[in-house]
């Protein structure tokens, strides 16, 4: 049997269990006293352990058994979780994150990797004292059937109890506390789980109704009927179970197939319920995985824990069932999920494209020959190509709030090490973007947010004397605008010094004395390598690499970044970015030989060039009592003009910028698969990709922003020529 | 074509390499044959505005946007005009691990010869016109020089963007 697949699906899910375990760590860390956070921690830690035990991944077994065990006391209430602790299980998620990794490329884990698991577990102990040894942690024993009666944590010599209070239970003037702690006059509650399973949404939530109910463990030497009568003034409403001590088989098959629905797994709901203990359990996964490499198959849990003799295969069948039960539950809820290799969906997006190309073709074909039903035909084909490019475009868009949790992590740590306190704000999580630049947008951010806390924030006593607060903030949001998605990063730190950044840029001779330049223009000089205005370099930036590598991630994205800031108050980055990289949809115009393509969403209107009133001497027209300036793109691409054209202008908006493109020729909306230029054309500013038209000619498509940019630097070189040789004259 | 028999006898570890020859002008070239992909005729190019001239634009190759390098201005010779046998052969070269496409412009394919290492000779120090380190070496066919050219060289895309960018400036 194949087990690639299911070793594959367990990184996934261990990668997504480590992520959530590390927000649930992060929000202990900012004082989050939910008892539900731990127990998505320690969830997160069984579920790793559990599967990792499947594959034989021994390492990921042992050290997260151990994690799991601090954590599982932490959830009794048995210790408090203070930062210390959360210190060392911060590292402690690292390095389980590290073994799945090196289980996943493959490699043994080396002595330095051991060792620190080893130091980690070490720095764990303290936490762990009177916790009985794990029998995972050793080599599994085969054979050696563990016996009912020696599992410490197996109370078969309790009470359980098993309760379901009734919803008008407060209503009726009871506390169901004050249950609790009659029983305990009774005997040693040894264990007891809270059933939350109930509760409703918070919009249904009513704080007079009781929702709860208890899976109790009493260790008693008191009477059933002592015991009821504990229940006495509830038992009209309530479902109350009883199983007595050393009961037989039948009483947990009951308790079982009578438990309300209740997601755990089918070993946890066995140890719920203490017809097993952990040990027992343990064992069983041992076994299993053993199995698993020696027949190469893996044995259903349930199967095993019968031939181990541990349990009853009656108790089984009714958890087996109840499992699926379950499971069949989830499959029809409202979150179906399932998981798609990623290239496979890249392989649908590239055929898609090809879709939309030749879709242009047989448009192309069928008005060449007039024919009314196959032109009909075409043009409804071409609306569900035009539906299922949409559609698919969807299933790549992932919301940007996973990249922005990765944040806190690092701001946190960062923050600590450095220290400055620094809070994380995010705003706008559920924006989605195209996966693939979600994941070329990491590396930019990360250059951003640490420049933001090493050179932003400023130090406390700095802070206290600016009469800041003491804690700084960065902020990161994101919101969609025009077709656009613009992610912000703001922090209320020192903000940025126009002058130094001149100053600098004079010294480092990026920048001629004398030229002036705009305080955007001057603010763009950070993304210039070799200028960094850090008067100190920090291990963490400052080397003047970085900024400009930001720069450029964000223009392969076909993106633009701008910056705000002001001296004391803070500063902002935006950056704006296509939605997607793969389709759009586009504007086919021609000026002189060449195609060109102009993206449809920054396109206002197209007007004949020769209605409008020109500004004298400017390239400039008068549209509707507003000026707009244009670009005529024969000029700025040193075009051969076409004979007697009459030139249209294309007025554009880009951000906050409105400006006209003069082209020859109009032909019309296309859609258009971006295919990227190639390394060679990087130089080429104001063409963001290619294309192909219907006719299998390459056009070119236009980046407006890099256009009017690359318009704006003309300009101003050729005046600064023109001053040069003016001031040469005078002299 | 005896050439495989006398190999064995000699035993020693001569490598044959295949070349595909062209015409530039009325000079012959050589490229080995592992690194070309295809041959097409040519059916015009789209011009990609303010390139310097040895980039003479892109094509479209089933789908794939290829830029066209004209090999006469890289070697410092005349550009190559449009004629009827014209074509565009299609090198893929390797390039910190990516592999690039490139359709290079020729007046017309010769043929692929079969060439001993030992029938090499390295590039003259001089006289060749050409830069040395796109020569990988010159092999003398029938009366007629073939200049083996390194496509790694004379095709480094590095080198070619910073061209680009040069002329932009």
């Amino acid at each position: 049997m194949n087990l690639d697949g299911a070793l594959q699906t367990f990184f996934a899910e261990a990668d997504d269990l480590l992520s959530s375990m590390e927000a649930a760590l992060l929000r202990l860390d900012e004082g989050d006293k939910d008892m539900e956070t731990i127990n998505e921690i320690f969830r997160a830690a069984h579920t790793i352990k559990g599967s990792a035990g499947l594959f034989g991944l021994d390492d990921i077994v042992s050290f997260t058994h151990i994690v799991e065990n601090v954590l599982d006391r932490a959830r009794d209430g048995k210790i408090v979780i203070t930062s210390d602790l959360l210190s060392i299980f911060l590292p402690c998620r690292d390095h389980i994150a590290v073994l799945v990794e090196n289980a996943r490329q493959e490699q043994e884990n080396d002595a330095e990797c051991l060792a620190q698991g080893k130091a980690l577990l070490d720095s764990l102990q303290p936490w762990l004292e009177a916790v009985p040894q794990p029998a995972v942690a050793s080599v599994p024993v085969i054979g050696a059937s563990p016996k009912k009666s020696s599992g410490a944590e197996a109370n078969h010599d309790a009470w359980h109890i098993s309760v379901r209070l009734g919803p008008d239970l407060l209503r009726n003037g009871m506390d169901p506390l004050s249950i609790l702690r009659f029983l305990r006059t009774l005997g040693d509650i040894t264990h007891i789980t809270t059933i939350t399973d109930h509760l409703p949404e918070y919009n249904d939530y009513d704080p007079e109704q009781l929702y709860l109910g208890f899976e109790i463990t009493l260790v008693s030497n008191a009477s059933q009927q002592q015991i009821e009568d504990a229940f006495m003034f509830v038992r009209d409403d309530s479902d109350l179970k009883l199983i007595p001590p050393r009961s037989n088989i039948e009483a947990y098959v009951n308790l079982i197939k009578s438990l309300p629905e209740n997601t755990q797994r089918l070993g946890e709901i066995l140890v719920k319920s203490h017809a097993i203990s952990f040990q027992e359990l343990d064992a069983a996964l041992a076994t299993q995985k053993q199995q698993a490499k020696t027949t190469g198959a893996v044995g259903m849990l349930g199967d095993i824990l019968i031939e181990e003799q541990s349990i009853a295969p009656e108790i089984v069948n009714a958890a087996l069932d109840k499992q699926k039960k379950i499971s069949e539950k989830k499959t029809s809820g409202e979150n179906r999920f399932i998981r798609v290799d990623a290239e496979r969906l890249d392989v649908l997006i590239n055929l898609i494209g090809e879709l939309v190309i030749n879709r242009q073709r047989v448009d192309l074909l069928s008005s060449k020959m007039g024919n009314p039903t196959l032109i009909e035909a075409v043009t409804s084909m071409g609306n569900f190509t035009e539906a299922i490019r949409d559609a698919a475009l969807t299933l790549r868009m992932v919301p940007i709030g996973d990249t922005f949790q990765k944040f806190k992590r690092v701001v946190r740590d960062t923050a600590k090490s450095i220290g400055k306190e620094i809070e994380l704000e995010i705003e706008g999580a559920e924006t989605e973007l195209d996966r693939s630049m979600v994941e070329k947008l990491n590396d930019p951010l990360m250059h951003i947010v640490r420049n933001a806390m090493d050179h932003g924030i400023e130090a406390i006593a700095v802070r206290q004397t600016r009469g800041k607060p003491d804690s700084g903030t960065i902020k990161l949001t994101a919101r969609h605008d025009a077709g656009n998605i613009v992610i912000g990063i703001h922090d209320d730190g020192g903000g940025l010094d126009v002058e130094r950044i001149r100053k600098k840029a004079i010294a480092n001779g990026i920048l001629e004395e004398g030229i002036h330049l705009s305080r955007q223009e001057l603010f763009q000089l950070i993304f210039h390598p070799g200028l960094s205005t850090a008067e100190q370099v920090t291990n963490l930036s400052g080397r003047g690499v970085g900024m400009d590598v930001v720069k450029r991630n964000i223009e392969e994205l076909q993106g633009g970044i701008e910056i705000e800031s002001e001296i004391g108050v803070g500063t902002s980055f935006s950056i704006r970015l296509p939605l997607t990289l793969a389709i759009i949809d586009g504007f086919h115009v021609t000026a002189g030989h060449i195609d060109f393509i102009v993206p449809q969403n920054t396109i206002l209107e197209c007007v004949d060039l020769n209605s409008l009133s020109h500004v004298q001497g400017q390239n400039c027209v008068n549209l509707r009592g507003e000026q707009v300036p244009y670009i005529r793109l024969r000029e700025i691409f040193s075009l051969q003009p076409k004979d007697h054209s009459r030139e249209k202008i294309v007025v554009v908006q880009f951000g906050e910028k409105r400006a006209g493109i003069v082209v020859d020729e109009l032909h019309g909306e296309i859609q258009t698969v971006v295919k990227p230029m190639g390394p060679i054309f990087q130089a080429l500013k104001g063409i963001g990709g290619s294309s192909l038209l219907g006719t299998g000619a390459v056009a070119l498509i236009l980046d407006i922003q890099q256009l009017i940019g690359f318009a704006i630097n003309r300009e101003h070189l050729r005046n600064n020529a023109f001053l040069v040789s003016a001031q040469e004259q005078e002299e | 074509m005896n050439q495989p028999s006398r190999q064995k006898k000699t035993q020693s570890v001569e490598v044959i390499k295949q070349y595909l020859t062209f015409r530039i002008g009325n000079e012959n070239y050589g490229l080995e044959l592992s690194q070309t992909r295809e041959i097409i005729e040519y059916s015009g190019i789209t011009e990609v505005p303010l390139m310097p001239n040895f980039l003479r634009g892109v094509i479209n190759l089933r789908g794939e946007v290829v830029p066209v390098i004209d090999l006469a201005v890289r070697l410092g010779r005349k550009s190559i005009e449009v004629q009827k046998r014209t074509c565009i052969i299609v090198v893929e070269l390797q390039n910190n691990e990516q592999n690039h496409v490139l359709g290079l412009l020729a007046d017309s394919v010769s043929e692929v010869i079969e060439m001993n290492d030992e029938n090499i000779e390295d590039a003259p120090s001089f006289g060749a016109n050409i830069r040395a380190d796109f020569i990988q070496g010159i092999a003398k066919r029938e009366d007629e020089f073939v200049v083996l050219l390194d496509a790694n060289n004379a095709l480094s895309i590095r080198e070619l963007a910073h061209l680009v960018e040069a002329q932009l400036q």
